[in-house]
């Protein structure tokens, strides 16, 4: 694809499977414009025309494709808001990976606002991706404010892997989940904040339907002066299951807020949550170093473990 | 390969763990150190690999002073050291810590059947609350294995492992030191491990009060009571797999 420039593809490696095309549908977003989208027979990638944003329309039945709508904002002194709505037909079954990258190095901020919202028919299957990355030099303020919204009918099922780790100074993660009758979502948030970066996550997820499930797991590190709030609350108004957990790894002066909460609304609704914070344990640096890694290396690999 | 010459430690509350402990470590014999509880056995093989630093003493590795050598240092000089209780990782998959004590080499169905786990079942598993005690003290010893270190120390190997991994166990140690790194140190109470030793240290009260092969020493410890017997069908399962 021509007329990228090179920080705008550095952005898309790292956010997205970008290796200079994509594979089936897609939509480039660039410092707030369109740089490229393409259809395809069953996935259909349309402008709104009442705000900034995205239609995408998945026709029933499809399988096993994937569509890219990554979003860069690749310089200070821009403020991005898009609306992307996901409508996903009954009994599909694809992937969607939505990443979002901001550079800038002029010491000016740069922000990034997604808001998308996604529309599971009976039966659909969706595996969400989401990647954000900060990148560039300077004390500009990288931000990115995700909002993610889901309604899943009859039987749908959503699994969201979102993941933050680096480069972000300022980011407010909401994502709010309706499940209908025999609805499952499954969430996995891996977060990593330095430095005097701030992440706030908030998820909310009602259960309505009979039967539907819900797996909420968050893993964070927090280091250097850097400071995470986590707050999920998981609903059952039906006959459901719910779990939300959150585990923290903490150093420096780092500070951590994890209030998982559960409000029961139903007498069979079964929630559960955890929630863990500390350092990490003397004895996992201890056993690495006895085979064969410094101190550095051991603290170095618990960590991506913990957040592969 | 190793010894220890006048190794004395003691607590920070003033409680002399060992107190004045020479040994000498042969190339390619089995030491097994047993002992009552409290006697010393894990200090002296944490004193080993650079876990714990002794008060006074010196510790020789292939003649060369490692006394004032940490843990990682100790361990790429070829030190390998299994833990009595191993530790979870959230996040790290058997293969993960596999391919770090191995350095990549690509044996790891190997050792993992040596403990009596089925690779395909275990090299994807994290390494977290899932895994029962057993599982994570055989995935231990796994990692040990894998090191193919010319010096291995076991603290406690048969604690929590099952009959069929028992007699598993006693194989691979004889393998072991039967192969070119062969050098085992195993702090151990079984009568069956130490049955197979070159050479039972017996450690109490932070001194060594007797020393010998096991045919000399493995029947006064039987007779003191010092030696856990294995029962009847462990028995049964090292000799079908012997």
């Amino acid at each position: 694809m021509s007329g990228l420039d090179q920080v705008t593809q550095d952005l898309l490696s790292l956010i997205s499977d970008w290796d200079g095309k994509y594979k089936g549908a897609y939509n480039i977003r660039v410092d707030s414009t369109c740089a490229g989208r393409q259809s395809s027979d069953n996935i259909a990638i349309l402008s709104k025309d009442d705000k900034p944003g995205l239609e995408i329309r998945v026709r029933p039945g499809t399988k096993g494709e994937k569509v890219s709508i990554p979003a860069c904002v690749t310089h200070g002194n821009v403020d991005d808001l898009v609306y992307n709505d996901f409508y996903i037909g009954e009994g599909a079954d694809i992937t969607i990976v939505a990443g979002c990258g901001v550079h800038t190095t002029t010491g000016e901020p740069a922000r990034h606002n997604g808001i998308h919202r996604f529309f599971l028919s009976p039966g659909a299957r969706v595996k969400y991706i989401e990647k954000h990355v900060g990148t560039g030099k300077g004390k500009g303020l990288r931000t990115i404010d995700p909002v993610t919204e889901a309604f899943l009918e009859k039987g749908a099922y959503l699994e969201m892997d979102t993941s933050q780790i680096g480069g972000v100074d300022r980011t407010t993660r909401e994502t709010r989940c309706t499940l209908g009758e025999d609805a499952r979502l499954v969430i996995r948030e891996r977060l990593l904040t330095e430095k005097d970066q701030n992440a706030r996550t908030l998820f909310t997820v009602t259960m309505q339907g009979d039967n539907s499930a819900a797996d909420v797991v968050s893993r964070s590190v927090a280091r250097d002066d850097s400071r995470q709030v986590y707050e999920s609350t998981i609903i059952g108004e039906a006959k459901c299951t719910g779990h939300t957990e959150c585990d923290a790894i903490i150093s420096d002066r780092a500070q951590v807020d994890a209030s998982p909460r559960l409000f029961a609304r139903n007498e069979d609704a079964a929630l559960i949550h955890e929630a863990a914070i500390g350092k990490i344990a003397g004895e996992q640096i201890l056993k690495l170093r006895t085979l064969g890694l410094t101190r550095e290396e051991a603290e170095a690999r618990i960590v991506e473990g913990f957040l592969s | 390969m190793l010894e220890l010459k006048h190794i004395s430690w003691t607590t920070e509350d003033g409680v002399r763990i060992l107190d004045d402990v020479s040994l000498t470590v042969p190339d390619r014999k089995l030491i097994a150190i047993t002992g009552p509880n409290g006697g010393g056995k894990t200090t002296l093989a944490k004193v080993m690999a650079g876990i714990i630093a002794p008060d006074e003493g010196q510790v020789f590795f292939n003649g060369e002073d490692i006394t004032h050598l940490d843990v990682t240092q100790r361990a790429k000089k070829g030190i390998a050291f299994a833990f009595q209780q191993p530790v979870r990782f959230k996040g790290l998959t058997v293969k993960a810590l596999l391919d770090i004590a191995g350095g990549g080499n690509t044996s790891m169905c190997d050792y993992l059947s040596q403990v009596g786990l089925c690779a395909r079942d275990y090299l994807y598993r994290e390494i977290n609350q899932t895994l029962s005690g057993g599982e994570m003290k055989r995935i231990e010893i796994a990692t040990v294995l894998a090191r193919r270190a010319p010096l291995s120390i076991f603290d406690e190997p048969e604690a929590g492992i099952d009959i069929w991994s028992f007699a598993g166990l006693i194989k691979t140690f004889d393998s072991m030191r039967r192969s070119p790194e062969g050098t085992l140190v195993i702090v151990s109470h079984q009568e069956r491990i130490l049955s197979i030793a070159d050479e039972i240290v017996l450690l109490d009260s932070g001194h060594i009060t007797a020393q010998g092969s096991a045919g000399e020493v493995l029947p006064i410890l039987v007779s003191d009571g010092m030696a856990q017997k294995v029962c009847d069908r462990k028995e049964r399962a090292i000799n079908e797999r012997a």
